[in-house]
C-alpha cells in the first residue's frame, strides 16, 4: 500500500500548486486560463498511446478514436489559446481584418 | 518498467505544466507560458515511443494522430472569437471521452490479472470511465446550448429529479460491482450511464450559467485523467490532471463568485422547481426610443462617456466600428472609458479578448471595481448589446434570478443610451428596470448597422 501513499502525497501537492499557481490570476485573462488548462488536460493522449501499443483485435479501434479525441483537445487546445493570447499582445496594426480567419 | 532517464523526462513535463498555468496567469508571460504547456504535452507523448519495445499499431497511431492533429487544428484556427466558448467545451468533452475510452481500455488490459489487482486502481478505472463520460455528454449539450442548436433555456421535465438521483446511484452502485468483480461489461455498461448522468446534469441549466458549467466540466475532465494516470500508473497523467482539477474548480468558484451565483444552486437549482431563468417574454411597457442623431448629440457633448459592452456587441461584430466611434469622441475631448464587467460576453474575460482583438487600448479597459464609483460623473452610459449586467434588479430584487450578481452602476449615470435588438430580456430572461428609467434612451437595431449610423452623425457635428 506504500505505493498509494507516494501516489496520493504527489496528488495532495499538486493540488496546491493548481490552486496557488492560479491564485492571482485577473479576470481578463480567465477565458484563456480555462482554454489554456484545458489543453494541458489534453496529455491524456500520452495515456491514449500507452494502452493502444499493446492491444489486439477490435479493441484498436476503440483505443485509435481515444487518440483522435486526446489530440483534438491537445492540439485545438493550445492553437486556441495562442489564438486568444495574440489578441493581448499584438501590436497596434491599423485597421484589423475579419474575425474568421487565423493571425 | 519505465527507464529511469524517461521517468526524469516525464517529470520535466510535469513542471512544464506547472510553469505552464503559471504563465498564463499574467498577461505578459501567458503566450510563452502556453507555448511551454505545449511543447511538455509534445514531448511526453513523444516518449513512450523511445523506450517501449514489441509495440503494436504504431502505424495506426501515427495516422490517427495526424487526423486528430488536423482536425484540431482546423477547430482552432476557424471558429470566431464571439464562439470561443463553445469551442472550449467541444475541446474538454473530446478529452474527457478519450479519458473514459482509456480507462475501458486499461480495464480490459488489467482483467486477466484477477484477484490481484488492487481495489483503489479499480476505484480510480471507474471513476474515470463515469466522470469522463459525464464531461463529454455534458460538454456536447453545453455546446449544442451555446451554439443555439437547442434551447439556452433550462431544459426540465417531470421526474428529472428522480432520474437523476437514479442515474447517481445506479452509477455509485455500479461502481462498487466493478471493484468487487471486475468485467468488462460492466465498464461499457459504466460508461453508457456516465453519458446519461452529463445529459442530465446539464440540460437543466440556463444559458447564462453555462460559461460556469464549462469550467466545472473542465475540472471534472482533469480528474479523469489524474485517475487514468493511477489507474496507467503515469505521473505525468497524474500532475497534469490533478493541477487542472484543482486549478479549474478553483477558476469555476472565482467566475461563480463573479456572477453571485452558488455552483450548486445552478447545478441543481431547476431541479428542486425553482427555475434558473425568468420569463423571457419581451414587455410591452413603454419605453423612450430615440434616433442616432439623438444619441451623437448627447455623446459629442459629453465630457465623460463610460461604454458597457456585451454580448449583443459581439455578436454583431461591432467592436471595430465602436472603437473608430471611441476614438472619434477622444479625439473631441472627451475621456471615454470601457466598463468591463467580469463576466461580460459568455464567460469571464471574453469580453476582454473581444475588444484586444478590435485593437482598443488595454488602459481604456476598466474592470467594475475600478469603474463603478465613476458612473456618477458620468454624462453618458452607452450601454451596447449588454443586459443583464447593468440591470438593477440584481440590487434591489431578492425574487430575482440575478439577485446578489455584482453589476455595473450604470442606471448613476446622468444620460444612459442603451442600444438593443428588440425590447427581448437578456441571457437570464428577465426585464430590466433600467429601460424604463427616464434618463434612458433606446436606440433599437442590429448594433453593427446602428454603431455606423452612430459613428457618421457624430462625424457630421
Amino acid at each position: 500500500m506504500s505505493i498509494a501513499i507516494v501516489w496520493l502525497t504527489i496528488f495532495v501537492l499538486s493540488v496546491f500548486v493548481g490552486i496557488e499557481v492560479i491564485s492571482k490570476v485577473s479576470s481578463t485573462l480567465h477565458t484563456p486560463l480555462m482554454s489554456g488548462a484545458n489543453a494541458i488536460h489534453g496529455v491524456i493522449l500520452l495515456g491514449a498511446i500507452l494502452v493502444t501499443v499493446h492491444i489486439e483485435g477490435p479493441g484498436v479501434i476503440v483505443g485509435l478514436i481515444a487518440i483522435v479525441l486526446a489530440t483534438i483537445n491537445m492540439v485545438g487546445g493550445f492553437v486556441v489559446t495562442d489564438r486568444m493570447l495574440q489578441m493581448f499582445t499584438r501590436k497596434k496594426t491599423p485597421r484589423a481584418t475579419t474575425t474568421g480567419g487565423a493571425k | 518498467m519505465i527507464p529511469v532517464w524517461a521517468q526524469f523526462v516525464y517529470l520535466l513535463c510535469a513542471v512544464g505544466f506547472i510553469l505552464a498555468l503559471k504563465g498564463l496567469s499574467g498577461p505578459k508571460t501567458a503566450r510563452t507560458g502556453n507555448l511551454i504547456g505545449a511543447g511538455a504535452a509534445v514531448v511526453a507523448c513523444a516518449l513512450p515511443f523511445t523506450y517501449l519495445d514489441n509495440m503494436k499499431n504504431v502505424p495506426l497511431i501515427l495516422v490517427a494522430i495526424a487526423v486528430g492533429t488536423v482536425a484540431g487544428v482546423y477547430g482552432a484556427r476557424t471558429v470566431q472569437m464571439t464562439q470561443m466558448p463553445q469551442m472550449v467545451a467541444l475541446f474538454n468533452g473530446v478529452g474527457g471521452g478519450a479519458a473514459a475510452l482509456v480507462a475501458v481500455l486499461e480495464l480490459d488490459e488489467i482483467l486477466p490479472q484477477g484477484d490481484s489487482i488492487g481495489w483503489f486502481t479499480l476505484v480510480a478505472t471507474a471513476f474515470t470511465i463515469v466522470v469522463g463520460s459525464v464531461s463529454f455528454a455534458g460538454s456536447v449539450v453545453t455546446f449544442a446550448k451555446l451554439q443555439e442548436l437547442m434551447t439556452s433555456r433550462p431544459v426540465v421535465f417531470p421526474g428529472l429529479p428522480i432520474a437523476f438521483g437514479g442515474v447517481l446511484i445506479a452509477s455509485v452502485a455500479l461502481s462498487v460491482v466493478l471493484v468487487r468483480g471486475p468485467e468488462l461489461w460492466i465498464g461499457v455498461l459504466l460508461a453508457l450511464i456516465g453519458l446519461v448522468f452529463g445529459l442530465l446534469l446539464v440540460l437543466p441549466v440556463g444559458g447564462a450559467d453555462v460559461p460556469i458549467v464549462i469550467s466545472l466540466l473542465n475540472a471534472f475532465t482533469g480528474l479523469t485523467v489524474a485517475a487514468g494516470g493511477y489507474v496507467l500508473s503515469n505521473t505525468v497523467l497524474l500532475v497534469a490532471g490533478t493541477l487542472v482539477g484543482a486549478s479549474g474548480t478553483f477558476l469555476t468558484l472565482l467566475m461563480a463568485n463573479a456572477m453571485g451565483r452558488s455552483v450548486a444552486n445552478i447545478l441543481f437549482g431547476a431541479l428542486k422547481g425553482g427555475s434558473t431563468l425568468g420569463g423571457g417574454e419581451a414587455s410591452d411597457r413603454p419605453v423612450r426610443s430615440a434616433t442616432p442623431e439623438d444619441a451623437a448629440i448627447l455623446l459629442a457633448y459629453a465630457d465623460r462617456v463610460i461604454i458597457v459592452p456585451g454580448y449583443g456587441l459581439a455578436v454583431a461584430q461591432a467592436q471595430h466600428t465602436l472603437r473608430e466611434l471611441v476614438d472619434v469622441l477622444t479625439e473631441r475631448g472627451a475621456q471615454v472609458d470601457y466598463a468591463i464587467h467580469p463576466v461580460a460576453g459568455r464567460m469571464p474575460g471574453h469580453m476582454n479578448v473581444l475588444l484586444a482583438e478590435a485593437q482598443v487600448p488595454y488602459e481604456q479597459l476598466q474592470e467594475m471595481d475600478e469603474i463603478n464609483g465613476d458612473f456618477k460623473e458620468a454624462d453618458v452610459v452607452l450601454v451596447v448589446g449588454a443586459n443583464d449586467v447593468v440591470n438593477p434588479a440584481a440590487k434591489t430584487s431578492p425574487g430575482a434570478p440575478i439577485y446578489g450578481m455584482p453589476i455595473l452602476n450604470a442606471d448613476e449615470g446622468k444620460q444612459i443610451i442603451f442600444m438593443k435588438r428588440s425590447m427581448r430580456p437578456g441571457f437570464a430572461g428577465i426585464e430590466n428596470e433600467l429601460l424604463f428609467d427616464e434618463k434612458t434612451s433606446l436606440l433599437f437595431g442590429d448594433a453593427k448597422d446602428t454603431m455606423s449610423k452612430l459613428l457618421s452623425a457624430v462625424k457630421a457635428l
